[in-house]
């Protein structure tokens, strides 16, 4: 039961990841709790409570946001995309961002993996082949504390590759004993 | 059945090359696909049907005596079904990794800004917290402890526990020093230098969920990087025989030493004990900051002592670390900063005494590199002192000294594995140096220190190169009995042989469940494994620290399936519906006890990494821009080359974090910035591009030769960074994290007009 702080409800009636969804909540509700605790979807996640490390990161009519800035009412009428929804199909494959990220090692606990995920896709729309500069400007507001980023640029350069046809060249071989550019090369 | 000795042979011929994604493979993680699509659950994920949720009550006082609590107006609200105190707890009401010295809730002294003093189960989050606020507690408020030096001085300072405040201290002596004697050299350089408090900073909070089980015991799934220890300190706190308390692993998002403690297990089980139903707890960002354990703040004295020739003839160095209010893994930390105290060279003569102190501060714990990382800073920035005072250049001096396999430790320990110190130094420093400027448009502004807030077009920008090294020590030490429980299961299902690989080992996100999964490939000879969840019900594996689960895990999984392939020599022909399976306790070579001195082999492995950092300042704001990260490392075995890297890049980006922008900011006990807008981690714009070169220089050892890999980037990117700094402005820099003061000369600049 939610406490009737103030006994102010709302029905937020909001499409997501394709489906129709109308609950009545507390008027202060943010989304992030709407989609996590209301529709069970916790593929989207809380790691900082005030918009800086981007975990919660969500696509409200196709644009990034974080979802724990954005009440839930804010969100009527919109189509929102969890990382949940962003595979093609019946569930089967995976988005070219998320076959990256698992590929080219762009995670360790995972966590910030979702806002990640989210962030990269709305770069890759806005910017479909950048440069390591621009992923990394286009990712500055996500915080991962386990990799160090250099596999997540890696992963975003992937995804793009695939995303625009681009044969994928082999990566520099991190083993043995030669000097290799384990993240990026400039 | 007893554990197969430890053997450096390489896997049966024969095996290894039969299958994909083995050992010395950049194999992908297992639990990918389900990280990548959100559908990972991590603890904070949990739900159970009927489920309450737990909030906790802490105490905004750094020390007091609780005087008086009113839990009535947080029981008579509508949809609370408990509120528990110190008297509700069932068993012991302490607890602790190495003494159980903190109370479960508060036992009427509150000894530091955040201790909890009573929890709430309700059934909504909001309703647990409003609740929890509503409780009524009134406190004398005493004078907190809070200076770590004078915390050691029994005469003057008031005691933060009844057994005194020093929790450990360790002296370490070697050459001349052991015998009581006194050396001199002809070059000595003396330094004092503070480390400031380090938070872990998981993305993940802390969080989990217990259920009450049918036989009075209680299910608890949480995030945690050593469940065994976890599960006998919850069960005796809830007054239970261990097997009635059973943990699961639940998805963890990093750890970094700060879930080696316990945070909401006992409040949790007590609160669905109480209830009949399972609750749920989940920190919030804010209080994740006073719900774990810290990096110990240190300060640290150093004289070295040098011949004119450039040889290290002496090092005495006083450490004090700044323990807070509870033991927590004190004593271990103590051990670390002492015998590694000098760092990764040969010294002849060695005078370490290192303290660790109960205060009134947040308590202070494991993080990665625990004791190494404080000394690191001590020591390297000893080192460039030293070098510039011999007119040498700093590679060329540390590799003077460096040491190497046979060199003796300052514990008396002979160093019997590959020390390849020279060397990692040699390869960060032939890296060529990245470009100065961006492209050809000049400067890219973004790309200077200040970054976005163009504070600068070029103008006072000073690049800087620095070096640091370090040494850190691999498993449990000090004669801990160390070991970890493997059991694995292979059959062969509608012709297709499987193995199911069950520990007890915590994937924090490091990636041990994808070395398993190599390890059995490789080991039996097939392709398809399964890592089980990580549960009680399965001996225990150790705490996922110390860099340890891929040698000790690693080495027990590896001896369950050499236990497997003795009973069927082809693993891969086993007939359809056979199974077998083997159970394995695997220890590593046993170490000693410090004596007296602090002589003793008590460390089983050495690793180290070597990084050089290039640094862009802002002379005039004192801002720093790190430009890149060059790391060499040793690793014995890269057993999982893309999770090595990510591993090195990881704990270099931690370094950084310390040089430059980390601090849990205390004073006067309180904590003053808990949360992400006001204690800074490094986003990727603060994060250069790094080159990572890996050296494979096998153990003899270890499983593969293999060298714990996590904590040593950790290390030794922190002085490499602040060496650069110092390059770039000539500034002493005694402190980290390096604020722009201490960057900029401001002592001509009176009060007034600072503010």
């Amino acid at each position: 039961m939610d406490p009737a702080a103030n006994g102010t409800d709302v029905t937020v009636d909001l499409k997501v990841n394709g489906r129709h969804e109308t609950r009545t909540v507390p008027a202060r509700t943010l989304l992030v709790h709407f989609v996590r605790d209301r529709l069970g979807l916790t593929g989207t996640h809380v790691g900082c409570d005030t918009t800086q490390c981007g975990a919660c990161t969500v696509e409200v009519d196709g644009v990034a946001v974080k979802s724990c800035t954005m009440l839930a009412a804010q969100a009527g009428g919109c189509e929102i995309t969890t990382i949940e929804g962003v595979a093609p199909g019946d569930g089967d494959g995976l988005d070219p961002v998320q076959q990256a990220f698992w590929d080219e090692h762009g995670l360790q606990c995972g966590f910030c993996t979702p806002g990640m995920v989210m962030a990269i896709r709305q770069l890759l729309r806005d910017t479909p082949v950048p440069t390591n500069d621009e992923i990394r400007h286009g990712i500055s507001g996500n915080l991962c504390r386990c990799t160090g980023y250099q596999n997540i640029v890696a992963a975003a350069r992937s995804a793009a590759r695939t995303s625009t046809g681009t044969r994928r060249s082999s990566r520099a071989d991190p083993s043995a004993t030669s000097t290799a550019p384990a993240g990026e090369v400039s | 059945m007893p554990a197969p000795s430890t053997s450096p042979a390489p896997p049966a011929a024969g095996t290894s090359t039969r299958v994909t994604g083995g050992v010395g493979e950049s194999a992908r993680r297992p639990d990918g696909a389900l990280k990548v699509t959100g559908e990972f659950a991590y603890s904070s994920d949990l739900w159970a049907d009927d489920m309450l949720w737990g909030a906790t009550l802490r105490s905004p006082h750094p020390h007091a005596r609780l005087t008086g609590l009113d839990i009535g107006p947080a029981v008579a609200m509508p949809g609370v079904y408990a509120v528990l105190t110190h008297d509700d707890v069932p068993g012991r009401t302490v607890y602790g990794l190495e003494r159980a010295d903190q109370p479960v809730l508060c036992d009427g002294i509150a000894r530091y800004h955040g201790e909890p003093v009573a929890i709430v189960a309700a059934d909504h989050p909001e309703t647990a917290r409003r609740a929890a606020s509503r409780i009524v507690a009134e406190y004398d408020v005493l004078e907190p402890l809070t200076d770590p030096r004078r915390a050691i001085d029994p005469a003057s300072a008031p005691r933060v526990h009844p057994t005194g405040n020093v929790v450990r201290h360790l002296a370490v002596r070697k050459g001349d020093f052991e015998t009581g004697l006194d050396v001199a050299a002809e070059v000595t350089v003396t330094g004092e230098y503070e480390v400031g408090m380090q938070d872990q900073a998981f993305l993940g909070p802390e969080s989990g969920l217990a259920v009450p089980a049918e036989d009075g015991g209680v299910d608890l799934f949480v995030a945690t990087q050593w469940l065994h220890v976890d599960r006998d300190q919850v069960a005796a706190c809830l007054g239970m025989p261990p097997e009635r308390v059973r943990l699961t692993l639940g998805g963890v998002g990093g750890a970094f030493g700060a879930r080696e403690d316990l945070s909401m297990q006992i409040h949790a089980c007590m609160l669905a004990l109480h209830t009949g139903r399972p609750v749920k707890m989940v920190y919030s960002r804010e209080e994740s900051f006073f719900g774990h354990v810290h990096r110990h703040p240190a300060v640290l004295r150093y004289e070295h002592g040098a011949s004119r020739d450039g040889l290290l003839r002496y090092v005495k160095a006083e450490i004090v670390l700044d323990g807070g209010a509870y033991m927590s893994s004190t004593p271990a930390v103590v051990a670390n900063a002492a015998t590694l105290g000098v760092g990764p060279y040969d010294v002849p003569h060695v005078s370490v005494d290192c303290w660790g102190v109960y205060t009134n501060n947040p308590p202070c714990g494991a993080m990665r590199g625990f004791g190494a990382v404080q000394a690191a800073f001590g020591y390297e920035s000893q080192m460039d002192r030293m070098a510039a005072e011999l007119g040498l250049d700093p590679v060329e001096f540390r590799i003077r000294n460096a040491m190497s396999e046979g060199s003796t430790m300052p514990t008396g320990q002979a160093v019997d594995s590959p020390a390849p110190v020279a060397e990692l130094l040699k390869r960060v420093s032939s890296v060529p140096l990245p470009p100065r400027e961006r492209g050809d448009d000049g400067y890219d502004l973004r790309e200077l220190p200040g970054g976005v807030s163009n504070t600068t077009h070029g103008e006072g920008v000073v690049r800087g190169v620095g070096y640091g090294v370090g040494i850190k020590n691999v498993c449990f030490s000090e004669g801990f009995d160390d070991y970890s429980t493997a059991r694995v299961r292979l059959e062969t299902v509608d012709g297709r042989p499987v193995a199911s690989v069950h520990t007890a080992a915590a994937e924090v996100g490091q990636g041990l469940v994808t070395l398993l999964v190599q390890i059995a490939r490789t080991e039996l000879g097939i392709d398809e494994v399964t890592i089980l969840p990580a549960d009680t019900e399965v001996g225990s594996a150790g705490s996922t620290s110390a860099s340890r689960q891929s040698y000790v895990t690693g080495g027990a999984v590896r001896a369950a399936c050499e236990a497997i392939r003795e009973r069927v020599p082809d693993p891969a022909s086993l007939p359809d519906g056979e199974v077998v399976e083997e159970t394995v306790e695997w220890r590593h070579r046993p170490t000693s006890p410090l004596n007296e001195h602090g002589q003793g082999n008590a460390h089983v492995q050495y690793a180290f990494a070597a990084h050089r950092a290039v640094v862009d300042v802002d002379t005039e704001l004192g801002l720093v821009k790190v430009v890149e990260l060059a790391t060499a490392q040793d690793v014995g075995k890269a057993m999982n080359p893309d999770a090595v890297v990510g591993q090195i890049n990881g704990g270099s980006a931690q370094g950084l974090g310390l040089a430059l922008m980390e601090e849990v900011q205390v004073s006067g006990g309180r904590i003053g910035n808990p949360s992400f807008t006001d204690y800074l981690i490094p986003t990727i714009l603060d994060m250069p591009p790094t080159r990572v070169d890996i050296l494979e220089l096998a153990d003899p050892e270890a499983p593969y030769g293999l060298r714990g890999v996590g904590e040593p980037p950790a290390i030794s990117s922190t002085p490499a960074i602040v060496a650069a700094v110092r390059a770039a402005t000539g500034a002493a820099l005694t402190r980290i994290p390096i604020r722009p003061e201490h960057i900029l000369d401001l002592s001509g600049v009176s009060e007034g007009e600072r503010t």
